[in-house]
Formats: structure tokens, sequence, C-alpha cells
């Protein structure tokens, strides 16, 4: 190989390392809290059980949707629309969000009677929307998380030219040697999972398309993008409301005929437009566990006399591709084994964002003292990367210790969640990075177990069992990972053992 | 200057209007050229129209990326501030050809 051409490849893969770098550190932040919230969002609606363990009865999807749609009824008649997500083998209650007066509001209602459980909390869906949403309003937080994507996006490519031996590096790890082990556990995070990053990084961008790339909608539609929505959902109808009330009619046999109409598919999603109104619409959506296309199939009904209007279940290809990538990202199609897959490479690609982040400041801080700016990314690093998973933890803490009934319960929640995670971020930047770590670690560790320990731990239901132990699986790993670091805070530091080995 | 000697020289005024060009093209540009790269497909290609919609936003995924790559591998940030007007400029013209601005 010339000499010249061996320069410009290491131009060329210099140049891709800078900007992998530079991009990673400029939304890295915001790419851990999207990532540890979309991992713990692929078990949505098992977290969603843990936090209302009050629930124990079980009912089919239809049934439910008939409890649900009857309580709603007689309490919220006057909405102009119920939005429900049907329980499935693994949510056990009925998700509703409707609008009552100004509020607009999120309940899990109850499989068999249909009212709100009395533990009121948003669950799993606190992450899902922290996720693509970063508990900031519409339309910003959905467009940060874009720019965060689109920043994912390239920091991925850049990471795959900048990389000299893929393949070797797979298999390399060297423990306890400073900045190698970190380079090695970013390489390994993030290669061993390559394409499930490329994978989930484009579909996510995909899901928020008519945000951040409206440009062919606009090309193609013009200013009627009604006429698009329609037509990606021939299967749904929209109307105004007639302004006259009525009731609605029986809800079950437009469910049975639904399912008819999707060829033996279930029932997932029902959405009521205007129900109490003589101009009222159901529609129903296929379950998104059916199949891995994301909202394969509609069929919407007339409210007040039940007459199917219209049905549609989705055979164009294009559409499909579009479907099923949509439905990729969102994992619902997903058995067990696969579901867990999905963990393992979010989490895999936290940690490569999170090793990511902290190799930044170990790299700089072998050549010579860091800046002042990297004394403070240091810190940071130190907040974040405790302070996001413990506002995690103190969520479900919460969630056991706030009283039952009290008001505005699933918001004090949220605050719990919000200002733990705040007050370890100032924790991070007040303390010394060396005890920083381990004490706000070892913190991690023992919220982890107490939110085992008020499980509460003797339980043996399937779903809270299963959580208490990954509770106390982190606690034990977490805690063994601190007393590593207190052992090696007296041992030479990597740099100063190299210093003595080679002298110059 | 090589490029690879151009990184090498990570200080003075030079250097930072270099990262500062690239990465204006590397970002606005990529952007804008992605996006008009699908407005074009969404246009033209041969398929109904909500399908060619969703097509040409997949791809525009693809393009954007890539233009980002290419603005910090250019001969220099002129050449990829250049390259990336003169893609866009070509697009929009053929975008408004077809009547995508319409």
């Amino acid at each position: 190989m010339s000499g010249a051409s061996a320069m410009v490849r290491d131009g060329v893969r210099q140049a891709m390392a800078w900007l992998h770098g530079w991009t990673g550190l400029l939304l890295g932040y915001v790419l851990f809290v999207m990532c540890l919230a979309g991992t713990l969002s692929v078990f949505k609606p098992e977290i969603g059980r843990w936090m209302r363990p009050e629930v124990t009865a079980q009912a089919d999807s239809k049934s439910a949707i008939v409890a649900a749609t009857g309580w709603l009824s007689k309490n919220a008649p006057g909405s102009t629309g119920w939005y429900l997500t049907a329980p499935d083998g693994r949510a056990n209650t009925v998700e509703a969000s409707y609008d009552q007066g100004s509020d607009y509001l999120y309940r899990a209602l109850d499989p068999v009677t249909g009212a709100p459980v009395a533990r009121e909390t948003l669950g799993g869906e606190f992450f899902y929307r922290l996720h693509f949403e970063l508990e900031i309003p519409y339309p910003w937080g959905r467009l940060l998380a874009s720019l965060a994507a689109m920043v994912m996006l390239v920091a991925l490519v850049t990471g795959i030219i900048a990389h000299k031996r893929i393949f070797k590096d797979f298999f390399t790890f060297r423990p306890a040697k400073g900045q190698r082990s970190w380079l090695d556990g970013h390489n390994a995070t993030g290669v061993l999972a390559m394409p499930f990053h490329l994978m989930i990084t484009f579909t996510g961008l995909l899901t928020l398309a008519s945000l951040n790339m409206p440009w062919p909608i606009s090309a193609g539609y013009g200013d009627k993008v009604m006429e698009m929505y329609e037509a990606l959902a021939p299967g749904s109808v929209t109307r105004p409301a007639a302004g006259k009330p009525a009731s609605l009619a029986p809800i079950a046999p437009m469910l049975t005929a639904a399912e008819r109409a999707f060829g033996g598919g279930h029932v997932g999603r029902v959405y009521v437009f205007n129900p109490g109104d003589a101009a009222s619409v159901v529609t129903v959506y296929q379950s998104d566990a059916d199949t891995i296309g994301y909202m394969r199939g509609q069929a919407s009904f007339d409210g007040t006399t039940g007459r199917l209007l219209k049905s549609w279940v989705e055979r164009r290809p294009a559409m499909r591709t579009y479907q099923v990538a949509y439905g990729l990202h969102m994992a619902r199609f997903a058995p067990m084994a696969t579901r867990w897959l999905y963990v393992l490479g979010g989490a895999m690609l936290t940690l490569a964002i999170s090793t990511g982040m902290v190799l930044w400041i170990a790299k700089r801080r072998e050549r010579q003292p860091l800046s002042i700016g990297n004394r403070i990314l240091e810190r940071l690093n130190v907040g974040v990367i405790t302070g996001v998973p413990l506002g995690a933890v103190a969520y479900f803490i919460a969630n056991r210790l706030l009283p039952i009934g009290m008001a505005g319960r699933p918001d004090a929640e949220v605050s719990v969640a919000l200002w733990t995670a705040a007050a370890a971020v100032l924790a991070g930047l007040a303390l010394r990075p060396a005890i920083g770590w381990p004490l706000m670690m070892g913190l991690l560790a023992f919220a982890c177990a107490l939110a085992a320990v008020l499980g509460p731990v003797w339980s043996t239901e399937p779903v809270l069992l299963a959580g208490n132990l990954l509770f106390l699986a982190m606690a034990g790993a977490l805690a063994l990972i601190v007393r590593r670091q207190m052992r090696r805070r007296n041992a030479p530091t990597p740099a100063r053992r190299r210093m003595r080995e080679q002298p110059a | 200057m090589t490029k690879a000697a151009a990184l090498r020289a990570r200080s003075g005024w030079r250097y930072r209007g270099n990262v500062a060009l690239r990465t204006l093209a590397g970002t606005v540009g990529a952007y804008a050229v992605a996006a008009l790269a699908a407005m074009l497909l969404a246009r033209t290609l041969p398929m109904g129209r909500l399908e060619a919609v969703t097509v040409a936003t997949m791809f525009s995924y693809l393009f954007a990326p890539a233009v980002t790559v290419w603005a910090f591998l250019a001969r220099g940030p002129w050449v990829a501030l250049g390259g990336v007007i003169v893609l866009s400029a070509l697009l929009a013209g053929l975008v408004w050809t077809s009547g995508g601005f319409a």
C-alpha cells in the first residue's frame, strides 16, 4: 500500500474519530436519558403491573374494553375522545386517555369493574413519554429527541469508519488500564450490538418523521395534510360532532366485527370519538402484538348504531415496509426472548453512551491536566450517569411510599423522580469524582435494594417477584463495582503504574 | 494543506473557521440536502402518492448522515460548504420543476 493512500486513510479515520467524539459529547446526556428510558419502555406493561400490585383481576381484551367503556359512559360522557388500550397477556389494566373538562387524564382502568385503580400512577407511561418527549412541552421535546437521534446516527456511522480493527477489538478487553479499558468497553458495547443500534436509531427517527422530516409530506400533499392521514389509515373515520346527545351502542359486537375484519387479528386499541354525541365514531385498531407491522388494521363503526363504516388491513408494500420499521422500534410484537434481546441491545447502547462520555475525560486526563470545561464534564458524568437511574428508581420507591388516594399522585411520583435526578446531578457537581462515583453508585445500589424490599420482597406474584429480583440483582452488581472502586482507590492508578514501568 | 494536517494543527482561527464551515455544511447543509432529495423523491417515485412520500421519508435518514460525513472528509471547508450549496440548489431546482413547492 502506498504511503500516500495510507495517509489519506489515516486522515479519514482521524477526522471521523474527531467527529464521533464531538457529536457524542454534544447530546450525549440527552441520548443517555433517551436510551435508558427507551430500554425501560420495552417492559412498559410489566412496569405497570409492578406499580399497580392491587390489581390482580384478569380479563380478556374485549370484556375489559366493554367494562372500561361502561365506566367512562357514566363518568366521562362529555369527553371529546376516549383512547383505550386493551390489556393482553402482559398488561392487565385498560390504559385510558381522555379529556374531562379542561384536563387531559391518563388512567389505568380495572379490567373487570372498568373503574380507575386506587393506586394512581403513570406506570411505564412515564418512561415511554420521557423516551421521546424528555419532559419538554410539545413539539420541542420531540424535536430535541429527533435532533439527538440524528446526532446518534452520525455518531454511529463515524464510529464505524473511525474503527481500525472492528473484528479484533471485539475480542479485546484490557481491564484496569484506564483509558484503554474504557475504550475496550465502549467498543464492545458499541460494536457487539451495532446492527441493533443502527436499527433502533433509524426507526426511532421514523416514528417522529412528521415532525423532523415534514418536507416530503408537504411536497406530496401541500397544505392538505389531512388527506395524507386519511390515506395512511383508510379504516379511520373523522367527522365533526353533531351537537345532539346520544348514547353508545353496545361495544362488544363492534369488537367482534372488527376482529372478523382483521381476519382473526386481536383487538389492540379502541378510540371512541365524541362518545356522548349522535355522530360518535368507534375505531378499533388491531393489536400490535399480532404482527411486527405497527397499526396493521383498523375498523370504524358508527357509535350510535354499531354499523361498520370502514375497515382496512394494510397490504401496500411501501406502507408495510414503513409499518414494519415502526413496529421494530416499538417492539410490541416481541415475544419474551426477543424482548430480552431488545433490553440487552438498549442496555448496551446506554452503556456505550456512558462509557463514551467517560472515555472523553479519560483520554484527555492522560494527556494533560483537565481544562476547567472538562473538569465540569467529568463531574457532570458522575451526576448524570448515576443520577438518571437514581431518579428512575426513586420513581418506583415513590410509587410504594406516597399515600393511596393522595391528590395529584401520578404527578407527585414524577416530581420525585425528576427532583431526585436533579439533586443527584448537583451532588455530582459538588463532590470530587473520586468520592462522587462510589458514593452515588452506592446510593443507587441502596435505592435498588429499597425498591425491592418495598416490592414487597416476599411477594410471589410473578411480575412483582421478577421486578424485585431485578432490583436486587442491580443492587448486588452496583455494590460489587463500588467495592472494586474503593479497593482501587488505595492502589496505584494506571497512569502512575505505567510511568513506573516505562521510565522516560 | 491536507485535511489530515489541518486537523493536526488544532488551534488558531484558521482551524476554527475550518471546523465552523464544515459543521455548517454537515448540519444545516446535510439536513437541507436530505429534505430536498426526499421532496424530489416524493414527487417523482413511480408509485402512489402516500407510498412515494413514505419511501422518500425513509431514504432521507440515509442521505443526511452521508452528507454530514462527506462534509468532514471533503478536500477543504469551502469545498464542503460549496458542494452542499450547489447540491441543494440543484435539488431545489428539480423539486421546483416537479411542482414540489406548490
